[in-house]
This record gives C-alpha cells, structure tokens and sequence, in this order.
C-alpha cells in the first residue's frame, strides 16, 4: 500500500491528513496555529501520522497549502487551498459544481468542472466579514463558544438584524444590542444572518448551481447552514468532517 | 524587468527633461502642470514645459516615498478615500518631498477630465495655493460610442484653449509650430503602438512591467523629436531582440493581459513573481491608451482628429466597447487569461471590473482574476492575500 499527506496550514488551524492510494482517511489532525505556523504544520503532521500508525518514512509525498504552505519545505509540492478544497470536496462529493470554504481568514466561493478543476473562483477581500474570523469575535463578545452560538441562533425568538457587516463595528453593535436588553439566541441569529448575507453575495460571484457543498470550519456551525441553505433554496452538501478538506485535498493531489 | 539596451537613453531624457523643468524658471521657460490625458501638444507648440503631477505620483511609489507624503495629505484633511496619485502629489507640494524635491512650480494648469474627474478638484487645489490660470477641458465620457457631438464640443474647447495660451503667453497662438508638434506626436504615437505590438510576438520580448516604465517619453514628451526618435531605437532594438527568439520572460508559458493601473510600488516583486510562475503579461489596457492619434493625422482637420484621439482612452469607454476591445486583444494577442487590477483608487477604471470579468469570460472561456490593490498607496496591497489568488489563478493554467 502507498501512503500520502496533506498539510494545510491556515490562518488559524493546522489540519493534516494522511491518506493511503484509494483515498482512504487513515488518520488526521487539527490544531490551532498560535504564533509558530510552521510548528504547529509539523504537529498536526506527526499527530496524524500516529494516528494512522504510519512514520513519516512511510509518506510517499506530501503536499502542503494554506497561508503558510511555503514555510512547510518537507512538503514535495505547495498548491493553494483554492485547488486543494475543489479537489477534496470532488473526491468526496463528484456531483458538486459549487463549493463555499469559509474558513478563518478568508471564504472562497468556487465554481468546479470535471476531476475538482478550478473553473472560477471568488474571494473577500481586505475584510473580515464574512469570514471565521468575523463569527468567532462575535462570539467571543456574546461569551459564547462557536458551537454555543450555533446552538444559540437556532432557538432565536425574535428576527433581529444587524445593520454592520464590519467586525470592528459589528463587535460594537453586539454589546450594544446586549445593553438594550436583546436576548442572546436573538443576537446569534442576526450575527448569523449578517455573515450568510455576505457568503450568498460571495457565492453569487461564481453562480450558484447544484450541487453546492461548504467546507471549512464554519460548515460545522449548524444555523450557518440552515440560514444558507435557506437563502440559495436548495440543500447544502457538508462533508463530516469540513475542517479538513484543504489537508484531504492536498493529500489527494500528492498522489498524483 | 527586462534590460534594454534602449534603458540608459529613457534615464537619460528624462533627467534631462526634468532638469530643463525645474530651471524653467530661471530660463523664463513657463511651465504648466497638465493632466495625463491632456493634450500636452497645444503647450510644446507655445513653448510651455509640460509636468505632470500623476507622472511624479509613481515615480514617489517606485522610490518608495508615497506612504509617507500620502500621511502628510491625510493628516492636512484629505480623505484617505480620495486618490492616491492626488494624495501624494498634494503631500508632495506640501512638503516639497519625492524623488525631486517637488515639481517646478507651475505658470499655468491644463485639466482634461476623460481619465476622470477627480483631477478637476485635484487641480483647483493647486490653482488656489499658486494664484495661476486652470484650464479645464471637458471630455465627455463616451456612453454610446464616439459622437459627432462629443467631437465638436471638444473642438470648440481646443479652440478656447488657444485663445487662453494666447492670452496667458501674451503672444499669438503659433499654428505652424502646432502643426509640427501634432506632425511629430502622431509619429511618437504610432510608433509607441508599433512598440506595444511586438507583444504579439511568441514569445514575446517585451512585457507590460517594461512598458509600464517605458511608457514615460509617450506621457511627457510626445510632441517632440526625442520621443520620435526613442521609440525608433526601441522599436528597433525589440525586432531585432524577437528576431533572435528573446523572450522578456524566459520559457514563456502563460499570456496574460494586465488591466488598470499597475501598482507602482510593487512592480519589481510582481515582475519577478509572475516570471517565476513563466507568465507574461504581453498586454495592458493602460499603456494602449497613449496610442490614440493616427500617425496619418490630416492637419487640416487636426483638431477634429485631435479630439477623437483625447476622447478614446479606454478609461473614456463605456463597458460594452470595453468588453468587445478586451475580447479583441484576446485574440490578436493569443491571450490565455487576464488580470484585473481593482485599484482602490481609480474608480473609473475599476467600475465594472466584475461584469466585464464575467462577460469576457463567457464570451472567450479565458479566465480572469481581480486583484485588490491600490496604484499609489502601499497600505492597500497585501502580499499573502494577493499571492494566494495569484498562485490559485495560475494553477488553473497547470491543471
């Protein structure tokens, strides 16, 4: 049997992946990035291959993507998450044409053709709304954990909106709407719908058609994907585990 | 960027140009600052020194000196949301700073609004500081393709224009020596196109990071003998470089077209990032747009040709004609893609950026990719973000 990894190194997380010639997901890892990226690569790396019972001898090659893909030299070749993610979620799902990454720093929107090429593809820019980055401060002044305020959006009771879609003035307007006395589930539900707003706008650049899939750490937020699902009218594919889709990919485009 | 043999001249004439420039004054030369899209060959016919505020704007970029002076306009009052050519030239003025210790001082300012409108302002800013005649030039943008109408309301400027020289300079308005002038701009003017057209050559031995640099003599010195005579020596050098097989990026494998503006202080890292990935850019939408006047310009109705040229900047185009002249380059230049500089700043230039992506692309099947950044204002650009798209685009080429 042939053994191959993907690293993908992100803004926040380090995910790896270690995956034998059929594709099989023989162990992974995630972990949050902190200050040393190219540390933290090397941990998932190992974790994963313990994981999988293999050692690092055992690894055919090793493809590496993320904001700090080129800090990762084991790697035999660095590709972007644009291609690594297309590839990963059309291995996975090959029906999907649309894939949605929303992922910590930035959320791509990608339009896929035949074997996960990249057909267009369309990115924030110089922003963080509507990105991980934009839930999880909104979390953090909600003093919620990012499944809590899944949870908490989807009990919500009255439709509030958020009017700013600026994480700076966003933060602003949650303490605000928490000093008026608005319940936190009601918050969580604006904030949610705040970032679905900008993902369809993003998602509209490419063309939305079926099927669509979303990947990324934010396609484990539950209420995000409902909000989405509800807004572009048809159902969203989520793999099981989303985080790690760049890493699967990369591992998958190692094989060759 | 590629070393020309032609390189040492372009230094050369524009030091001296710019030395002519700054001691102007103590010659009596008068010197008039004008806008990238004025018609400079009115002055060269009067005897004016022509400067350019958005010629000096990047040349503060390329040494890496615009941050600086655009905090000096930002912290006078001037929104960071207004241009950064306008930022940086009015922080130049301020503190006299750049590359040459600011510009010549101006007699007189020549407006021409078919780049944008920011400039009518811009200028007007100069115009209260230094107590001297504006001109202002209206150019209709054109929404419908060019008009009879657009032609002759800017002919009837031209002819106001002179009469204003005429009255500035305190003597008549010189009609042989514009005819001369107009003579020798159209003659730079074809030949810059003959320059630009050697990018259809694969590969090709000119990219648009040397003619982004190459394009200053068409910009200030068009209308004159030098300029005439350096494009004839580097249109030379580069048939003689393509007749040897040169590839100004070595094993030319991606042919791309750069839109809008280029990002000054950037342009030797994007120089050297896109050649490593074996990409050229063979052609730009911005160095086209100095190539307007016919090099067969009938000077008996020179104003009439003179307007259509001033009207026809891509920039001055509505979307339609710009996504069937991008789709025409295309092929004429064997294009396999294009990127499109979403320059914070020009918003004329940038309006329309994502329609026309999506239109061209649906036309041709070549992909396109925007990038975020700023011409004149290093804060704006963002190497990761810009390197993650950049990387992602051209590997859709490797696939």
């Amino acid at each position: 049997m042939r053994y191959f990894a993907g690293i993908d190194i992100g803004s926040l997380t380090a995910k790896a992946v270690v995956i034998d010639e059929n594709n099989k997901i023989l162990g992974y890892h995630i972990m949050p990035v902190g200050q040393d990226s190219l540390a933290a690569g090397m941990n998932a790396y190992q974790h994963a291959l313990d994981k999988a019972g293999l050692k690092k001898q055992d690894i055919e090659a090793i493809v590496s993507t993320g904001y700090s893909r080129k800090r990762f030299t084991e790697a035999t070749m660095q590709k972007t998450e644009i291609s690594c993610h297309a590839k990963g979620i059309s291995t996975i799902f090959p029906s999907v044409t649309t894939l949605l990454d929303v992922g910590g720093q930035d959320s791509k929107a990608m339009k896929i053709g035949k074997d996960g090429k990249v057909l267009d593809f369309a990115m924030n820019d110089k922003c963080a709304a509507g990105t991980g980055r934009f839930v999880e401060v909104m979390a953090h002044a909600l003093n919620l954990s990012l499944p809590g305020l899944s949870d908490a959006a989807l009990s919500f009771k009255e439709d509030l909106t958020l009017s700013s879609t600026c994480t700076v003035f966003g933060e602003s307007e949650v303490i605000s709407l928490l000093s008026q006395g608005h319940s936190v589930p009601d918050i969580s539900w604006a904030i949610i719908k705040s970032i679905v707003d900008r993902l369809v706008a993003l998602l509209k650049r490419v063309g939305i058609e079926q099927d669509v899939a979303m990947s990324g750490g934010m396609a484990k937020n539950r209420a995000l994907v409902a909000r989405l699902e509800d807004r572009i009218g048809f159902d969203i594919l989520v793999p099981e585990e989303p985080q790690i889709i760049g890493a699967f990919g990369a591992a998958v485009i190692a094989k060759g | 960027m590629t070393k020309f043999r032609i390189s040492e001249t372009m230094k050369e004439i524009m030091a001296a140009y710019y030395l002519e420039a700054k001691n102007a004054a103590y010659n009596n030369i008068p010197v008039a600052w004008i806008t990238s899209g004025g018609p400079v060959e009115f002055l060269y016919a009067m005897g004016v020194i022509p400067v350019y505020p958005e010629n000096y704007a990047p040349m503060c970029s390329i040494t890496r000196v615009s941050k600086d002076l655009i905090e000096v306009s930002e912290a006078a009052g001037y929104s960071p949301d207004l241009c950064s050519y306008a930022r940086t030239d009015i922080g130049a003025d301020m503190v006299q700073g750049g590359p040459l210790m600011g510009l010549p001082k101006p007699d007189m300012l020549i407006v021409g609004t078919n780049i944008c409108h920011t400039v009518v302002k811009w200028f007007d800013v100069h115009a209260r500081k230094y107590k001297v005649p504006i001109f202002t030039i209206d150019m209709p943008y054109l929404h419908d393709g060019m008009t009879k109408e657009a032609i002759d309301y800017v002919v009837k400027q031209f002819e106001a224009f002179k009469g204003f020289l005429s009255e500035v300079l305190k003597k008549p308005f010189d009609e042989e020596k514009f005819r001369e002038t107009l003579f020798l701009a159209a003659q730079a003017s074809d030949l810059w196109e003959k320059v630009l057209a050697m990018g259809k050559k694969k590969p090709s031995p000119i990219n648009s990071f040397d003619t982004f640099i190459h394009l200053a003599p068409i910009v200030t010195l068009r209308g004159t003998q030098k300029a005439v005579d350096y494009y004839t020596r580097f249109y030379e050098e580069l048939v003689e470089l393509s007749a040897q097989g040169f590839g100004s990026v070595p094993d030319e494998k991606i042919r791309l077209l750069w839109d809008n503006l280029p990002i000054w202080y950037r342009i030797k890292y994007l120089s050297e990032f896109f050649a490593k990935h074996k990409a050229a850019f063979v052609v730009s939408t911005y160095t086209n747009s100095w190539a307007a006047i016919q090099g067969d310009i009938d000077t008996d109705h020179a104003l009439e040709e003179l307007a259509r040229a001033y009207l026809s900047p891509y920039i001055n185009r509505d979307f339609k004609y710009r996504i069937e002249y991008l789709v025409k380059l295309i092929e004429e230049f064997s294009l396999d893609g294009i990127v499109y500089h979403s320059d914070r700043s020009c918003k004329p230039y940038s309006l329309g950026q994502y329609l026309i992506k999506e239109e061209v692309t649906k036309r041709t099947g070549k992909p396109g990719l925007i990038i975020e950044a700023d011409m004149n204002d290093p804060r704006v650009f963002s190497e990761a973000q810009f390197e993650t798209r950049a990387e992602a685009f051209l590997e859709e080429f490797e696939q």
